[in-house]
């Protein structure tokens, strides 16, 4: 936390940061949609968590290259483009080379180009840091997506389905509640996971003697939180 | 055939909600939802939306897939979505000025919205022929603003509440939706006896 005070930032708070102090779903609201579509099976969330952070980091990395190349008023459709061609390339390989995973996440793959959270990263990070600061960052905050997808399949896995990465870990007289897997168990245990994170920073906070004022989730508007429409208001 | 539109029509709005047993479209579901009136407008510019990019994409795919460039999908469609969604907000600005008043702060934040290029997606991969594509998109768009409508009926009640703190805000909205969905899961048993198997 050191490197805050410097004005070049170093490569791991570059990384680390998106692991928990900006998680993009917990901490930033942002990819909320496959994060409650997809988390049926750890297999799936480690997939969907994988797939993103590969499409973080390249079109980071290509954002970044040519950020002196796009003209501002046409980066958001540029942007989308490289986002859109580099989700091409991971639905090829995933049906390609995993036919179940293809199957199980459907139409979440391709839609990994309005995942708020690429985009974002683009806009807000990549454009304006050079190639290998946007390549950690993509990566960072990629990990951190995952790890919130794995936590959330997790939890619904075994609660819904009695059952982790596929195998059997509740004992045979439990029933599994199937609810958890099911759509209402997704809006259900990622309200209860925020409000989890929301309480650790609180605790934090009062540690460190920081105000916690404002560690609650009270985004007031979430869509805002992806700034790309700011963006664009600035533009107007 | 109408019987089979009516299917379809009767499964996006109820059985399949884009929003509460999709997940498609949670960032305006969760973000516009606190008033009635932001609500129903953001609900309404999403339908038109979803009907115009369904007319584009649709035909738009019959041509890739005959020039044997069906992959080209992804990028395709997002493009034609963004472009569709400007052209919409150039042409209602200029012959329908109270129209973009009410429903202009909206456009822009369809673009990135998954339940447009959602719709336009599945409607190819469910084969379905264009006038069942555009019934589809209907539905699906009635769907979100049949949601949309509803969820804001209860954040009011839900913003009065005083949960504890950490649920504060984002998380308390959440399971207030759980609930929601919960109620619209027991539409899949209604559909299988009206319309037979879906």
């Amino acid at each position: 936390m050191m490197a805050v005070t410097s004005n070049k930032p170093s490569a791991l708070s570059v990384f680390s940061k998106g692991l928990l102090v900006e998680n993009p779903t917990l901490r930033q609201m942002l990819g909320l949609c496959p994060t409650l579509a997809v988390t049926t099976a750890v297999t799936n969330g480690i997939g969907m968590g994988v797939a993103t952070t590969f499409v973080l980091v390249c079109s980071g990395i290509v954002v970044s290259l040519l950020r002196n190349a796009i003209p501002s008023n046409m980066r958001l459709p540029a942007f989308i483009t490289v986002i859109a061609g580099f989700v091409t390339i991971v639905m090829m390989l995933v049906e390609a080379y995993f036919p179940d995973l293809n199957a199980a996440l459907g139409i979440y793959l391709p839609l990994i180009v309005v995942n708020c959270i690429v985009l974002g990263r683009a806009e807000v990070f990549a454009s304006k840091h050079p190639a290998r600061d946007a390549a950690l960052d993509g990566l960072g905050m990629g990990v951190g997506f995952t790890i919130t997808l794995v936590l959330m399949s997790a939890i619904r896995e075994v609660l819904g389905a009695g059952t982790l990465a596929g195998f059997q870990v509740l004992p045979d007289f439990i029933t599994p509640m199937n609810v958890f897997v099911m759509p209402p168990g997704g809006f259900a245990v990622l309200g209860v996971l925020i409000a989890a994170s929301v309480a650790l920073e609180m605790r934090r906070r009062k540690r460190a003697g920081e105000p916690e004022d404002d560690a609650a989730a009270t985004q007031e508007d979430i869509c805002a939180a992806c700034q790309i429409c700011d963006a664009k208001e600035r533009e107007a | 055939m109408m019987a089979e539109y009516a299917a379809i029509l009767f499964s996006m709005i109820l059985v399949n909600n884009y929003v509460l047993v999709k997940f498609l479209g949670i960032c305006p579901f969760l973000g516009v939802s606190k008033k009635l009136d932001s609500a129903a407008g953001m609900g309404c510019a999403v339908t038109v939306v979803m009907l115009l990019a369904t007319a584009v994409t649709w035909p738009l795919q019959q041509l890739l897939n005959a020039l044997g460039l069906g992959y080209l999908q992804t990028i395709a469609f997002i493009l034609v979505i963004a472009v569709l969604v400007q052209m919409l907000e150039i042409v209602v600005k200029r012959f329908l000025p109270p129209l973009h008043e009410a429903l202009g702060v909206y456009l822009p934040l369809i673009t990135t919205n998954c339940a447009v290029l959602g719709v336009t997606i599945l409607s190819v991969d469910e084969g379905y022929n264009y006038p069942e594509a555009l019934v589809c998109a209907l539905g699906a768009g009635l769907g979100f603003l049949l949601a949309m409508v509803l969820f804001s009926g209860v954040r009011r009640r839900v913003e009065e509440a005083d949960p504890p703190k950490a649920f504060k805000g984002m998380p308390i909205t959440l399971v207030s939706a759980a609930l929601v969905s919960l109620s619209f899961m027991c539409f899949a048993g209604v559909a299988d006896n009206l319309f037979g198997v879906l």
